[in-house]
């Protein structure tokens, strides 16, 4: 130690320093503009430029929609209103609504039952999405998809009623077996369920009119609805089924780890599109003839299958992430498998998992668009097909576009948000 | 060589073997990590282990709840065969405690939920009782109060005593400690030392691996020094640390102790 420190070595502090607040420079708005807007010339240019750009846009888009018109039969009568004015022809909306949202074929006097499934929504989805609600309100959530199904589809409620009991049988056998293992549980629950449904398929053929409502067969589906179902229903099945591919593909078994393995590098290995193709003409070939595959069932297989391949990937990454000691920690406890998978390692990964996920949620649904190249008329299929090769529609490109990208966005940019909100609730490492 | 296997007399505890392991070898790959180990627990012994790092310590106690398979020799914890029968291994582990260098709470859990989840799900215990028997623990090991916090929020000396009631809440018959204190700051050893040693008093039957020889001369029966894979030396503390045999034993010692 040198010397001129020798009178600093020997120091015992006698006085508490109290702490003391933050220096306060100038705060509020004008700071935040002059250090993030003209912090710099550099900085100024550019804030500059962008207002200029910015102004441009609107310039172009408010008068397009303020002075766009809602009333006409065709395209002519717009032209006729807006007399060059630049407004938008708004009115191809205004009459086409229904089958932008509903499909051409849906017959419109039941338009009411999609719009009730899509209301009951509302109901069913918030007890998965916010765990704060009420636990017993997942029992509607568990109802919907059949309410849903008969509501849309419509016929005999048996089937889905039957549906509903086999789901409930093989959940009953599942936790009766599962004692006995796992693997075996669910082989049970499998078997009594399809049993269940073998049974109602034969009373729904022998009593079709009972508790019947009018039939909708699926190539009449269409507009927004079709996106929307296969959507929701490639979703919701993709999470669990990604879920079991990420664990199967780090199973010790080789057999289950290599389905996984080949099943998830062939189908990220191959365009969404071939697989639709597929569904539509190539499965036909290889079922035995005479067998009527629902069209929507075969393309929410195909979908389901690329999209819980993309989710098992990105569970990986979150099982992956967890340190080992979590693992080590389930097992000194005496935890099984299934046990420390579902209580311990599940819940953390999923959490890391959750941008993946919904990055891979909201590509899928706008995926499900892709539906309209093997002529099934989802929202992008009615707007390139009926509407806009119609005599009275013909060159309305921007207002249909404009309508298809605002209801695109409103959903994705809500999963979006939901996400973001999750991920602040499940936060709990507080550093 | 074949490790010492009696007991120095009047250190035997009980007179039930707890951890019976006879010729045990274990390979990573062609490395031969464990060599011919042979060691036996009695009920209520405190055994310290030390070593210098990569002696194979840790791997030692990992293998007697199964965190890492043996691949020659027996391991019989508490009358039941270590094999790669599930039921067995699940068994053992479910009476055997362990804590961790890194505590390995469970991040997504309160401390309350990190020490009810095994005795509920393992043990079938109803969550009434498991809450209680926690909270008994929680006050054993001083932070009662942090019950209904996440690992997050605590202090690295609380969230090892955490860890420690989250084992005691499996109510093990024996405890195994892996470098319970080596991630701690200094001030925080002390709390998980006392937490230990008034567990010690208790009679646990307790493995550690650790460097605290205070605790070792305070506490245990038996000191064993590993090297290499090989049990070197073992004694009771006293004569241990005043008069190591081994000239590997003595150069360890001289480096701990040496400054």
């Amino acid at each position: 130690m040198s010397d001129a420190h020798a009178h600093s070595i020997a120091f015992v502090r006698e006085t508490e320093l109290p702490p003391a607040p933050p220096p306060t420079a100038e705060t509020g708005a004008v700071k935040w503009v002059r250090e993030n807007l003209f912090s710099s010339i550099f900085n100024t240019i550019m804030t500059i430029l962008g207002l200029l750009i910015v102004l441009y846009l609107l310039s172009g888009l408010i008068p397009w929609i303020v002075n766009g018109t809602w009333e006409g039969a065709s395209i002519r009568d717009c032209r006729e209103t807006l007399q060059g004015s630049g407004g938008g022809c708004f009115a191809v909306l205004a009459e086409r609504w229904p089958q932008l949202l509903f499909g051409f074929q849906y017959p419109d006097y039941l338009r009411w039952r999609p719009s009730l499934a899509f209301a009951l929504l509302f109901l069913a989805v918030p007890p998965v999405l916010f765990f704060k609600l009420p636990r017993w309100m997942l029992v509607i959530t568990a109802l919907y998809p059949f309410v849903a199904y008969w509501l849309i589809w419509g016929g005999t409620a048996i089937t889905p009623i039957f549906a509903l009991i086999g789901v409930i049988a093989g959940y009953f056998a599942f936790t009766r077996v599962e004692r006995q293992g796992f693997v075996l549980g669910l082989l049970a629950g499998v078997i009594v369920a399809a049993i269940m449904w073998w049974i109602g398929g034969y009373i729904a053929a022998e009593e079709p009119g009972w508790l019947r409502i009018e039939a909708v067969p699926s190539r009449e589906m269409g507009g927004f609805m079709l996106n929307m179902i296969l959507g929701i229903v490639c979703v919701s099945l993709s999470i669990p089924i990604g879920i079991v591919l990420a664990l199967g593909r780090q199973s010790r078994l080789p057999v289950v780890k290599g389905f996984c393995v080949v099943f998830i590098e062939f189908v990220r290995g191959v365009p969404l599109i071939t697989l639709l193709f597929v569904a539509n003409v190539v499965l036909a070939y290889f079922l035995p003839p005479g067998t009527n595959f629902d069209l929507i069932v075969r393309v929410i297989i195909m979908i389901t299958m690329f999209s819980s391949a993309y989710i098992a990937e990105v569970i990986r990454g979150g099982l992956a992430a967890l340190p080992k000691g979590q693992y080590e920690a389930g097992d000194s406890l005496g935890l099984d498998y299934a046990q420390s998978m579902r209580l311990i390692v599940l819940p953390q990964a999923l959490k890391i998992s959750i941008p993946g996920i919904v990055n891979v949620a909201v590509g899928l649904f706008k995926d499900t668009t892709l539906v309209s190249v093997i002529s099934m008329f989802d929202l992008v299929g009615m707007i390139r097909g009926p509407i806009l090769s119609s005599t009275a529609w013909t060159g309305v490109y921007w207002e249909l576009w404009a309508a298809a990208c605002v209801l695109f966005f409103v959903v994705c940019y809500g999963i979006s948000q939901y996400s973001q909100w999750l991920e602040r609730q499940l936060r709990t490492d507080h550093r | 060589m074949a490790a010492l296997d009696t007991n120095p007399p009047g250190m035997i505890v009980s007179d039930e073997v707890a951890i019976d392991i006879n010729n045990m070898n274990k390979w990573y790959g062609s490395f031969h990590v464990l060599r011919d180990i042979d060691l036996t627990v009695q009920r209520g012994e405190r055994i310290v282990i030390c070593g210098p790092s990569g002696s194979g310590k840790s791997t030692l106690i990992r293998c007697i709840n199964a965190l890492e398979e043996h691949q020659q020799g027996s391991i019989v914890v508490d009358g039941t065969p270590l094999s790669s029968d599930l039921k067995d291994i699940d068994k053992i582990r479910s009476e055997v405690g362990m804590c961790f260098q890194h505590f390995n709470l469970f991040p997504h859990l309160t401390i309350m939920e990190n020490c009810t989840l095994a005795p509920i799900w393992v043990r079938k215990i109803p969550k009434k009782e498991a809450e209680e028997t926690a909270m008994h623990f929680l006050e054993k090991v001083k932070i009662p109060e942090q019950a209904d916090k996440y690992p997050g929020q605590l202090s690295g000396g609380q969230q090892q005593r955490v860890a420690i009631a989250r084992s005691l809440c499996m109510r093990p018959r024996i405890m195994l400690f892996d470098e319970p204190t080596s991630a701690l700051d200094p001030e925080m050893i002390k709390e998980v030392l006392d937490t230990m040693i008034q567990l010690a008093e208790e009679g646990m039957t307790m493995l550690c691996v650790t460097h605290e020889m205070g605790f070792a001369r305070q506490v245990a029966n038996r000191v064993i020094f590993m090297d290499a894979g090989q049990i070197v030396e073992q004694n009771a503390p006293e004569p241990f640390f005043t008069n190591p045999q081994n000239e590997r034993t003595k150069l360890f010692l001289s480096q701990i102790l040496g400054h």
